[in-house]
């Protein structure tokens, strides 16, 4: 179980019989050969199955992803900065769209994506179960979550899987602009006053371990990893990734002048990385199992949202299938 | 300081600040994803014309308050919108119905502050108007979209599209108050809007099978600080964090 988004979170699957199975060596020569698996080409159930959940899980974090942030829209302390949340959020919302049509493609309906998730049976990244306590999270959220996330999610636009690797090129930009903004966000809190920098630090105290704990548990206890990356859907371990997230993060937060809440933070001149101390991964499972501090109140935001606006959407399909009977009868 | 054109120009600065302010909350709680998209896409834009037209009422003042100063530090008897934008949004047919008439209301100022029969035009107003015209068409078009589905859907949406327009027609008048006679020729005459406005909010509604409400109009009284109670909350939540840090820079 991994709790990323752009990982496999991991997932009781059971396979569809109606499928034929495909060729296996014929797949297996596309993928050797670096090809590109579309939509029509016939695949093995079980790597549809893995995408189809990792897709899926994607999405539903940039949907869940909305709310943490979006609990400072109304409250953001200039106007241009209110602009740029209101954006990065619909941004999120971008994402999510373009990732659950990406799952379609394989044969699934986004309603039924969204109904597995509001039932439970699928999940979507730990780190929105954090709560936004202050503006400064909204910065410790666009530099670290949003870094941690590119860092994840730029070799995934060269995923075997056509259409995911399409959505990847898409989000990936903007999700680097969400980057620099929490930067930016950071920046100006640390350079302004004692009380401006002291909510920088204490955001990112909150968000440094949760980051990292978004790359997933470590390699040898990451048990889809090696079956995703034989497929070309993952390109690099997870510890690889989080190290290189280390590797990008550590000297920008020199340039903010914040500090990093680990003591074994230090540069490592025979490896060629940065050192970090060990990740409580106890927290991550806890997190994941539901018990994170803001589980119950994003699932019942979701749900509350999607139960108040069903009488909406029952009401565009009326209004769609008498437009459909009208235009029958005139025809 | 031309206190006339402040006033007007605070007026609409804060119609769109205060409707933005509302309509940000329903990102992500709207009835679909798309709407999330759509209704985060028409607050900014409105934000944007509130920032615009904020400044420019700072330079109109001459005291050198920002777009920020004008938004965070004003309490409400200073807030010159109308009563319109600041009730809550209940349900999205209350969203719809108030989008339709706002933006109806705007596409015609903004299309007469910037192209409208005008002697002395004011130049500024007309600049940031021309670019508003067409993000406020896109904001009829949406909500027009939504009151036909909603007003023609099910019995259900239809009853609650129905009592949503019952609730917002009494305070459309406030929209059309009159014009400082000072202002002539230079800025558009909201009472002049009036029968052009409602005759398209009408069309609408009698598609969508409704009925265009027989209510008598609301006490005014937004364009001179006297708001509803709402205001007061909704002002309270936007600004706190800019007032707990006096002279911070964000
Ligand atoms: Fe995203
Ligand atoms: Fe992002």
């Amino acid at each position: 179980m991994e709790g990323v988004y752009g990982n496999d979170f991991g997932t009781d699957q059971q396979p569809d019989p109606d499928r034929a199975a495909p060729d296996e060596a014929a797949f297996a020569a596309l993928l050797a050969g670096e090809g590109r698996v579309e939509p029509r080409d016939d695949m093995p159930e079980a790597y549809r199955k893995t995408l189809i959940r990792q897709i899926a899980q994607h999405a539903h974090s940039e949907i869940i992803g909305m709310q943490p942030e979006g609990n400072w829209i109304s409250r953001a302390p200039s106007l241009r900065r209110k602009a740029i949340l209101m954006a990065k959020v619909q941004d999120e919302a971008g994402h999510g769209l373009y990732l659950y049509a990406a799952a379609e493609t394989l044969g699934v309906d986004r309603a039924d994506l969204v109904d597995q998730l509001h039932s439970g049976r699928q999940k979507y990244s730990s780190i929105f179960n954090y709560p936004t306590l202050t503006w400064a999270d909204v910065g410790a959220i666009g530099w670290l979550v949003d870094g941690a996330a590119i860092t994840n999610q730029v070799p995934l636009c060269r995923c075997s899987y056509g259409p995911y690797a399409r959505a990847m090129v898409r989000v990936c930009k903007e999700e680097s602009f969400h980057q620099r903004q929490g930067f930016e966000i950071l920046y100006t809190l640390s350079h302004g006053t004692p009380e401006q920098k002291a909510m920088a630090q204490d955001a990112v105290n909150r968000y440094w371990w949760p980051s990292l704990m978004m790359f997933g548990p470590p390699d040898d206890d990451s048990p889809n990893s090696a079956r995703s990356m034989a497929w070309g859907i993952k390109r690099f371990s997870n510890d690889d990734l989080r190290q290189r997230f280390v590797d990008m993060t550590v000297p920008q937060s020199e340039a903010l002048g914040l500090g990093l809440p680990d003591p074994e933070i230090r540069w490592n001149d025979e490896r060629g990385h940065y050192d970090y101390g060990e990740i409580d991964f106890t927290e991550l499972f806890e997190v994941i199992k539901g018990n994170g501090p803001c589980n119950a109140e994003r699932m019942a935001h979701k749900r509350r949202a999607y139960d108040e606006g069903a009488w909406v959407r029952t009401a565009a399909e009326a209004y769609a299938a008498k437009r459909a009977r009208a235009t029958e009868s005139v025809a | 300081m031309d206190t006339a054109l402040f006033e007007y120009t605070g007026g609409l600065a804060d119609d769109a600040l205060v409707s933005a302010q509302r309509m940000g909350w329903w990102i992500s709680r709207a009835p679909e994803l798309e709407e999330d998209v759509a209704l985060a896409n028409i607050g900014l834009d409105q934000l944007g014309q509130a920032r615009n037209l904020l400044t420019y009422a700072g330079e109109i003042e001459g005291e050198g308050r920002s777009e920020d100063d004008l938004a965070y530090l004003r309490d409400e008897r200073y807030f010159r919108n109308v009563k319109l934008v600041e009730r809550p949004m209940t349900d999205f047919g209350v969203a719809m119905a108030r989008l339709l008439t706002f933006a109806t209301y705007q596409l015609h100022l903004y299309r007469t502050l910037a192209t409208g029969d005008l002697g002395e035009r004011d130049e500024t107003l007309a600049a940031i108007a021309a670019k508003a015209v067409k993000e406020v068409a896109y904001h009829v078009d949406h909500a027009t979209h939504w009151v036909l589905r909603l007003g023609d859907g099910t019995e259900e949406s239809h009853t609650r599209m129905q009592s949503a327009l019952d609730a917002e027609w009494p305070y459309l008048e406030e929209l059309f108050g009159p014009l400082d006679p000072v202002l002539t020729g230079r800025v558009a005459d909201r009472s002049a809007l009036r029968d052009a406005v409602l005759s398209d909010v009408r069309r609408v509604v009698t598609e969508a099978t409704l009925s265009v409400p027989e209510v008598p109009p609301a006490l005014g009284g937004g364009r001179d600080g006297l708001h509803t109670e709402h205001l007061g909350y909704l002002l309270a939540e936007m600004q706190h964090l800019h007032r707990s840090h006096p002279g911070a820079k964000w």
